[in-house]
Formats: structure tokens, sequence, C-alpha cells
């Protein structure tokens, strides 16, 4: 049995190669003067120096940040009543429900955001409005599904007791059921907010050209510019404000459930 | 009391669905159009679809699509069963560390993951085309396929396979007709779900691929500059086809039920 531990070793190898060596392949290209070789190369910080000088490039991680945060919260606002209606359905209609919602989801999310241009194009929406719509639309489905998951996962005899136990039915919403879905806000906070600060596609195919996020920035380094070591700097400093987030976000969740 | 708010939130519940399938409707509607507005419905032609098949980036990108998507679903599924039953049975170090890499390649950034395998591949000088992009899908869909069956694996009783070798079994063969049984059912979700990643794909692929190889996600990226209706037609085909497989893939277990209730 113990032998059959041996299958596990190509992938060990494959993973190290093909996962770990490309992440460090970016963390070697951001702390190298461009254009030196791996290597021939000089080690230097002026990548992420003349990113942080350069107050265009600060407004554009500060958008990006922004744009994710209000998607996230728009998510949660929309998408919390959503899962908390669907939950109360009956059996059959729940599961429709559920369908009808992960439908959209495999449709491919170019040709998603895409449908949204021909509706956008009538309207006269300025471009950050016609990115939110876009954003709330593809992420949407991610936050009411983690959310109706831990409304479904509970038992509903806790809210029955609260109600025994004196609460009407907004206290009992309040303290109990409220606070056990937490963990579904929390895992869709990072099934969205994730996402949503590095996208790129969304605002550029629905802002236009006039709606730079760091993505973008991102994607012209290595595409267009063709400045790879700048653009390495500029996405460990996502990688980086990403983990901040996150760390918080679970941190929340944590002094949540201590309390 | 309870009637109104049971209205309002049904209300609430149909709002969302039509904000869910208005653009797809307006999408499918507008594919039929006769002119090339995207704003202005003028009457019912199929000429976005005839144009569509005579479009040879166009039919190239699904071809490229469908293909990859299949080998990638493929080779992702053996590669990750064959994993995962080695990890199932390592030390706990072994566990840590390829669950933590496991974890980290399904958590990065889509954009992260994709610079990194485009610097990797000019550092070992691959020329980037159909073979990176392929590659590229493989690596991205495995952990995926592992985490599916790794749940599957922990529920396994280790005497079965025990019992299989005692019995004469080649350790292949316990593999091959004992464990792989067993775990089928997260195999096929895990396939399931890598062929779904690698079909939706845009921006591992965008930044992989080489000049001439697009997926339906990169030519529906580049083509939206100019007003194309023939990525309508595109979208509605993709639509339709992703709706009829779901429907068939919620209606057999429903109608297998039905049969074996009336046995």
């Amino acid at each position: 049995m113990k032998s059959f531990s041996r299958l596990v070793y190509p992938y060990i190898i494959w993973s190290f190669l093909l996962v770990l060596l490309p992440l460090i392949l970016i963390a070697l290209y951001a702390i190298v003067e461009g254009g030196s070789g791996i290597i021939t190369f000089k080690f230097t910080l002026n990548n992420f120096i003349r990113f942080f000088k350069d107050p265009i490039f600060i407004e554009v991680l500060l958008r990006s940040l922004n744009i994710a945060f209000i998607t996230t919260i728009i998510c949660i606002l929309i998408g919390y009543p959503a899962a908390y209606i669907i939950a109360g359905f009956n059996d059959r209609s729940q599961k429709i429900s559920i369908l009808l919602i992960t439908l959209p989801m495999l449709i491919n999310m170019l040709v998603r955001t895409y449908a949204w241009r021909g509706i956008l194009l009538i309207s006269d929406f300025n471009p950050e409005i016609k990115v939110f719509i876009g954003m709330v639309y593809n992420f949407l489905p991610f936050m009411i599904l983690q959310i109706y998951t831990s409304l479904t996962k509970m038992d509903p005899k806790l809210v029955v007791a609260a109600q025994d136990l004196g609460c009407d039915k907004k206290e009992a919403f309040l303290r109990v059921t409220f606070p056990l879905s937490i963990p579904g806000i929390i895992s869709g906070i990072t099934l969205v907010f994730l996402p949503a600060v590095s996208s790129f596609f969304i605002p550029k195919l629905l802002g236009g050209g006039s709606f730079v996020v760091i993505g973008n920035l991102i994607e012209s380094y290595f595409v267009t510019a063709g400045n790879w070591n700048f653009g390495s700097a500029i996405s460990i400093i996502m990688t980086i404000v990403i983990l901040i987030s996150m760390y918080f976000t679970r941190r929340f969740d944590y002094n949540k459930e201590v309390r | 009391m309870k009637n109104s708010s049971n209205i309002i939130s049904k209300i609430y519940f149909y709002l969302i669905m039509a904000f869910f399938y208005l653009p797809i409707i307006y999408v499918v509607l507008f594919s039929f159009n006769n002119t090339k507005s995207l704003t202005n419905f003028s009457g019912f032609s199929l000429e976005w679809y005839i144009k569509m098949f005579e479009n040879r980036t166009m039919m190239e990108s699904i071809y490229y699509t469908i293909t990859i998507a299949i080998i990638a679903t493929i080779v992702s599924t053996i590669i990750g069963t064959i994993s995962a039953i080695g990890l199932s049975k390592s030390n706990r170090v072994v566990k840590e560390i390829i669950g933590q890499i496991n974890n980290l390649s399904m958590l990065n950034p889509d954009i992260i993951t994709a610079i990194g395998l485009m610097l990797l591949f000019s550092s070992l000088n691959i020329e980037t085309g159909f073979f990176t992009l392929l590659l590229a899908h493989i690596i991205f869909c495995i952990p995926y396929v592992m985490l599916s069956i790794t749940p599957k694996l922990r529920q396994l009783d280790d005497n079965l396979a025990e019992a299989a070798l005692d019995l004469g079994c080649t350790p292949f063969q316990a593999l091959y007709k004992v464990i792989i049984p067993q775990i089928m059912p997260g195999i096929i979700s895990g396939a399931l779900i890598a062929f779904t990643m690698s079909f939706d794909d845009f921006v591992i692929s965008y930044f992989v691929t080489g000049p001439g190889i697009n997926n339906i996600s990169t030519y529906v990226y580049s083509s939206v500059k100019r007003i194309n209706p023939s990525v309508n037609a595109l979208s509605s085909i993709i639509i339709v086809a992703i709706t009829i497989i779901l429907i068939i893939a919620n209606a057999v277990p429903i109608i297998a039920e039905k049969r074996r209730i009336k046995k």
C-alpha cells in the first residue's frame, strides 16, 4: 500500500517546476534591471520605487481596490436577500432557482460581459457605472451561492428555539440566522473581491479605454509595452495588497467567532 | 402582512432573474438582427450566423476551445487521479506541501498564474502557441481534479486494497479494480470541473497563447473593438449549447429515478 505513495513523485516535480517556479520567476523579474537576462541579472528596487513615486500608478491601484470593494459590497447587499429568499423556497423551487443562477455562470465570462455591451450602448451611464454593472453581473452568482449554502446548512430548529425563547422574527434573524451565515459571506467575499481586484477585461470592454485598473497596467506592460520587469513588480504589489485585504477579512471573521 | 412580504420577495427574486437573463436574451435577439446595429432591431435574418460559419478565425477559435478543453480534461484527470491516490498514501509533510501548492495555484489571481507561465515559457525558450496553451490549461486544471478526488480517497477503506493485494492482485490491478471504481464519482466531477475551467478560461489563455491560435474568449476579446455581430451569433450558440447540456444533466437523473420507481 505504501508503494502507492510513489505515484505522487512525478507531480511533486511537476508542481515545483510548473506552479512554483513561475511564481519565483515573477519575483526575480521584479527585482532585476530591465533588459538583463536571468543569469546576468543586476539587482534593483527601481521597479518598485517607480511605481510608488508616480501618483498615476497609485491612483490606478486605489481605483482597482475601490471598484473591487464596492462590487463586493453591492454583491452582499443584493445577494444576501436573494439567497435568503431562495433558502425559504420549497425543495423543488430551490433546485430550479439554483440551476437558474448557475446557468449564466457556465457561459463564458467574456461572452457574458460582451452581452452587456449592446444594452449599455443604448444607456448613457458613465463608464464607471457600466463597469460596476458588468462586475456585479459576473460576480453576484458566486456570492448568492455561498450565502445560500451557509443558510441551508443551518439547523432550522435554532430559529424556532430563538422564537420560543421570546425573540421576534427580526431579532431571531439578527441574533441567530445572520451570525451563522457570516462564514458564507466571508467565502463569498473571497470569491468576489479577489478576482475583482485583478480583473482587467470587464473594465476594458465596458468602461472603454478611459478606465484603467491595475490588471490593465499589468496587461499593457506584458503585452504591449514589453517591460516585463516593471509588469512583474506591479503584479507583486497587487498580490501583496490582496493578501493584506484577505488577512483583514479573515480576522474580522475570527473576531466574530470569538465574540 | 405575511402575504405582502411574500409578494415583495417574489418580485425581488424575479428582478434578480431579469438582471441575470436580460443580457443573455438581448444577445440572442440581436444575433438575428438584419443590420449591424446593436441597439436597433430592424428585422429578422440569419446573416450573422452565415457570416460566422464563413469566418475562418472564428471557426478555428471554436475548434481550438473544444480541442483544448477535451485534451486538457483527459490529461489533467489522469495526472490528477494518479497524483491524488499517491498523495493519499504519502506522509504528512508531502501532503502538506502539495496541498499548499495546489491551494496557491487555485487562489492565485489568474493574471499572476498567466504572467508566471509566460515568463517560464520565455525563459525556457519555448515558442508560445497551441502547445503552451494546452500545457497551461492542464497545469491549472489538475489542482481542481485533485481537490474533488481527495475527499473520496479519505472515505476509502484501506483494507480493501490490502485484501486485493493479499488475494494475488498486482498493485496495478488493485489500483485499477478496487481503488479507481470507488473514487469514480470524484473523478467524474473533477473532470467536469476541469472541462468547464478550460472552456471558460480567458486570462491565462490570453497571455500564453501564440500568434494565430485563439480560443473563443481571446477571439471575443480581440474582436470587440469593431462592431461584429457574428460574435452575437457565436454567443447565442454557446448559450443554447450550455442550456441544453445543463437541462440534460439535470433531467437524466430525474428520468432514471422515475423509471426505477416504475419498475
